[in-house]
């Protein structure tokens, strides 16, 4: 896994695909090909209740990728400093064989370019502070991207916080 | 590293979402919502996320054309901007000279960027300036106008701090306003409970408590139930009603003998249910919206049915009240001074307009019209000859209903201009396109937003135009030179903003931290406090309309029962979608490869009963007009409608992507034109009944 996470909250996610799009824009895919897709189903009765579902499936970023083992160029690699698995254009032969190998078919064939194209967290966004542009454009805010020992510095914070504030009022 | 970030205004639906844009290389490569502004904090819908592959996209609109075959027959010259501006304004001073500048109408988008516009228009001295509301939002505009004495623009959706929510055919959560969307979504993690009212279940219903499968056409008798059960128990908020309603036994007496058991024998939905649902509002007033609708141009009675939602609040308090519809703020309520308007440099023009409002239709307001009345009033040159028409980002045939009728109102029309970005159906009619710069290209006038916090948004330009493509201000200010209206033509977009912003104390550097400012420190709820009064004869909130009395019309109309289409047939019900901003959007690379085209939404069942299955392409007909296009079987849609979203059957070979995909509406409403809500003015695009069959 990476040390980043794209969460998504599917009672805030409408099904719009704005995560989709974004996606494609700033990685510049042709119109096909999409590095995260969000899942959608229904609207179907679940739970007694009639509703759309929704998952958004961008990269698993595995521990140990498939693709990666067996992309033969090495054009797929698994960054060490933190752990997004991303393709090398300049390396890629586009031979496909990472497409067959992943258990989710997650790395995408782009025609246009002869290449294959795969989410890589937007490690360039990231690396400026900013959040993979599916995060950063999702219509509702359902997708939220956490960074380590983010969550945790905050729950923390809010425990701590929740005593002193005990305390001031005993 | 992007090189610079540029605050602008989105263009790719009418909500004008606020923006930021990553340049590099003279290019733009990223967008996404304004994340300052703290409603949106970043966020930008679907379509807003393609507006940089509609710039890239090479199938638009590239230079002036002029036509040289026939009308539509798609063969072009090209022009220079010297010689279009020179064709148009020679061509609209013939018109002037022969028939009078009332002869030239302008049919516009509307909106808070269309003053210069409105401007050049009065500049020509014609009365006729229409935007599309009539196929919009019209009947809500002036059921507010019959209430209040102001349209609802003058009205914030509080939807965040809403413990009860409201949406009657607002499909907001597919037809997206991000603003609203997260406000309610936020309003439904703290607490707040939502119903929707629908004829299909969407992914808006899937996030309701409570969901009411509507029979199409019947919303108002569901209101008037509402009404009575508020009135019978006295749920209603009697000290608010005191202070603030006119003629509230009226009300009951219209309201009397609508008993949610007659409602539910209407509309199909249980009269507990209607009950429990005007109870859980009561308890919630007056955090209580009840929302006003987008699209309000459905049937012949929606006036009534925009008007009982609007009393609902009333009666609830929820108009003035935080968590409910609280009062629009404008610069003049904050002790500030609002933008200069181009309008006000051109006396009113005193002739009467094309569409007879308001001489002719006392209870409507002069603002967006009629358009289909002054259409129809080049097909009959009553009250007078119309003789050309321009239109702007606009496009009546794909827009309004039956443009086979349309087109051949348009022979009678000496000039057809239009100025848009993307191709467009009237566009592909036109004698001469006039190409505007897309949204991301071009600069606009600074917008003035009413709100519980008032604010100035400026448009910038991303980019420098890919083609031979100019911004509205150039386009009005090129016209405008030429015919001698010298104070709309600008040099520069800097002096239009200079110019919008002199005497307000406001900078135009005061728009480089953020794209906006904000008049206010902090949002404020105006309370409706003592000496308040509402712009009506009264000073308060009218149940009986002196407008519509005045035009002969009642205030709330009898409910008239709706027929049940015949075994086969089917209500023809529309709706937006999350993908797609009706026609303007269905050739976008990205968006077309989304949703490439519409399908026809039908009830599992009833679709059974005809032999029809899922995904099969069937076959659509009312009268002589006909069509295909694919089933979509739903559980969870009403057996007696059929719903499709518009602006799909693209016929244009400038738009490889969206031609011939899917099917438009509005050639199914034959004599659409003419079926309208006679107390709204509002077309009635769902008093349509289309047959359906297996092929």
């Amino acid at each position: 896994m990476s040390k980043y996470m794209i969460r998504h909250d599917p009672l805030r996610c409408i099904s719009c695909k704005a995560c989709e799009v974004h996606c494609q824009v700033k990685n510049r895919t042709a119109a096909g090909v999409k590095p995260g897709v969000l899942i959608t189903a229904g609207p179907d009765r679940l739970l007694d209740k009639v509703q759309v579902l929704s998952a958004f499936r961008p990269c698993f970023h595995c521990e140990k990728p498939w693709c990666v083992a067996i992309c033969p160029t090495g054009a797929m690699v698994k960054r060490a400093e933190d752990g997004w698995v991303h393709v090398v254009r300049s390396l890629c032969v586009g031979c496909r064989a990472c497409v067959g190998a992943c258990p989710w078919k997650v790395p995408q064939w782009d025609e246009s370019t002869g290449r294959v194209v795969k989410c890589d967290g937007c490690f360039d966004r990231v690396a400026q502070g900013l959040h993979p542009a599916c995060v950063a454009g999702c219509t509702t805010h359902a997708l939220s991207f956490s960074r380590p020992n983010e969550n945790v510095r905050k729950v923390r914070l809010l425990y701590a916080k929740s005593l002193l504030v005990v305390k001031d009022a005993g | 590293m992007p090189a610079k970030t540029v605050y602008s205004v989105c263009g790719m639906c009418p909500v004008r979402c606020p923006i930021e844009v990553d340049v590099e290389n003279g290019e733009s490569r990223f967008i996404q919502g304004n994340r300052q502004v703290p409603s949106i904090r970043g966020a930008l819908c679907t379509r807003g996320a393609a507006g940089i592959p509609f710039v890239r996209d090479d199938e638009r609109p590239q230079f002036p054309m002029l036509r040289k075959g026939e009308r539509g027959e798609g063969r072009w010259q090209r022009l220079s901007w010297e010689e279009a501006l020179s064709h148009a304004a020679e061509k609209l001073s013939e018109v002037r000279d022969r028939y009078g500048s009332r002869s030239i109408l302008w049919s516009d988008t509307g909106g808070p960027f269309s003053d210069l516009r409105q401007a050049f228009v009065r500049g020509l001295g014609s009365p006729n300036y229409f935007s599309e509301e009539s196929v919009q939002g019209v009947n809500r505009q002036h059921a507010a106008l019959s209430l209040f004495g102001f349209t609802d623009d003058r009205l914030v959706l509080d939807l965040k701090n809403a413990r009860e929510v409201v949406l009657q055919a607002r499909n907001l959560f597919e037809s997206v306003h991000i603003q609203q969307a997260n406000d309610l979504l936020d309003g439904l993690e703290n607490g707040g409970r939502l119903t929707v009212v629908d004829v299909r279940a969407t992914v808006t219903s899937g996030k309701a408590d409570r969901f009411f499968l509507i029979r199409p056409g019947t919303d108002y008798a569901l209101n008037m139930a509402v009404i009575h059960t508020l009135l019978k128990h006295k749920l209603y908020d009697t000290a608010y009603a005191e202070k603030w309603i006119a003629d509230l036994d009226e009300l009951g007496r219209m309201a009397g003998a609508f008993s949610p058991e007659i409602a539910a024998a209407e509309t199909g939905i249980k009269a507990a249910d209607i009950e429990a649902l005007a109870q859980d509002l009561a308890k919630a007033a007056p955090r209580v919206v009840w929302h006003p609708g987008w699209r309000t141009a459905r049937y012949a009675d929606s006036f009534f049915v925009c008007r009982t939602v609007l009393i609902i609040n009333v009666l609830l308090g929820s108009v003035g009240a935080r968590g409910g519809l609280p009062l629009a703020l404008r610069p003049e309520d904050v002790g500030q001074k609002g933008l200069n308007r181009f309008i006000g440099l051109f006396p009113p023009v005193t002739e009467q307009r094309a569409d007879g409002v308001p001489w002719k239709y006392p209870a409507f307001e002069g603002g967006p019209g009629l358009l289909q009345e002054a259409l129809g009033a080049v097909h009959s040159g009553d009250p007078y000859p119309v003789k050309a028409c321009i239109t702007y980002q606009q496009d009546p045939l794909a827009e309004l209903p039956d443009p086979q009728k349309l087109i051949s109102f348009f022979a009678n029309l000496d000039l057809l201009v239009c100025a848009t970005s993307a191709w467009s159906e009237t566009a592909w009619h036109a004698d001469l396109v006039l190409p505007l710069s897309p949204y991301l290209e071009r600069e606009s006038l600074i917008a003035q937003l009413n709100g519980i916090q008032p604010t100035l948004l400026l448009r910038r330009r991303c980019a420098h135009p890919r083609f031979d493509t100019r911004a509205d201000w150039e386009i009005i200010g090129g016209l405008a030179r030429k015919l001698g209206m010298e104070s709309l033509a600008f040099a520069s977009a800097e002096d239009i903003w200079k110019f919008q912003l002199d005497g307000t104390g406001v900078r135009l550097q005061d728009f480089d931290a953020k794209g906006l400012v904000e008049l206010t420190g902090r949002p404020h709820y105006e309370r409706l406090t003592e000496g308040f009064r509402f712009p009506t004869d009264s000073g308060k909130i009218e149940m009986v309309s002196f407008r519509s009395r005045r035009q002969g019309l009642p205030s709330l109309g009898v409910y008239a029962p709706k027929n049940r289409p015949a075994a086969g047939t089917f209500r023809l019900t529309l709706g937006g979608c999350g993908l797609h901003s009706d026609g303007h959007t269905v050739n976008n690379p990205l968006l077309h490869k989304q949703m490439p085209e519409n399908v026809l939404w039908m009830n599992q069942a009833a679709a059974a009963a005809l032999g029809i299955a899922d995904g099969e392409t069937v076959a659509v007909s009312v009268q002589d007009r006909s069509g295909r296009i694919k089933a979509r079987l739903s559980e969870f849609i009403h057996p007696e409608a059929a719903f499709m979203v518009p602006g799909f059957g693209r016929i244009l070979p400038t738009e490889s992507r969206a031609f011939g995909r899917g099917l438009a509406a509005n050639r199914l409403m034959p004599g659409g034109l003419d079926i309208r809500d006679p107390s709204g003015g509002g077309l009635a695009l769902q008093e349509h009944v289309i047959t359906v069959r297996k092929l």
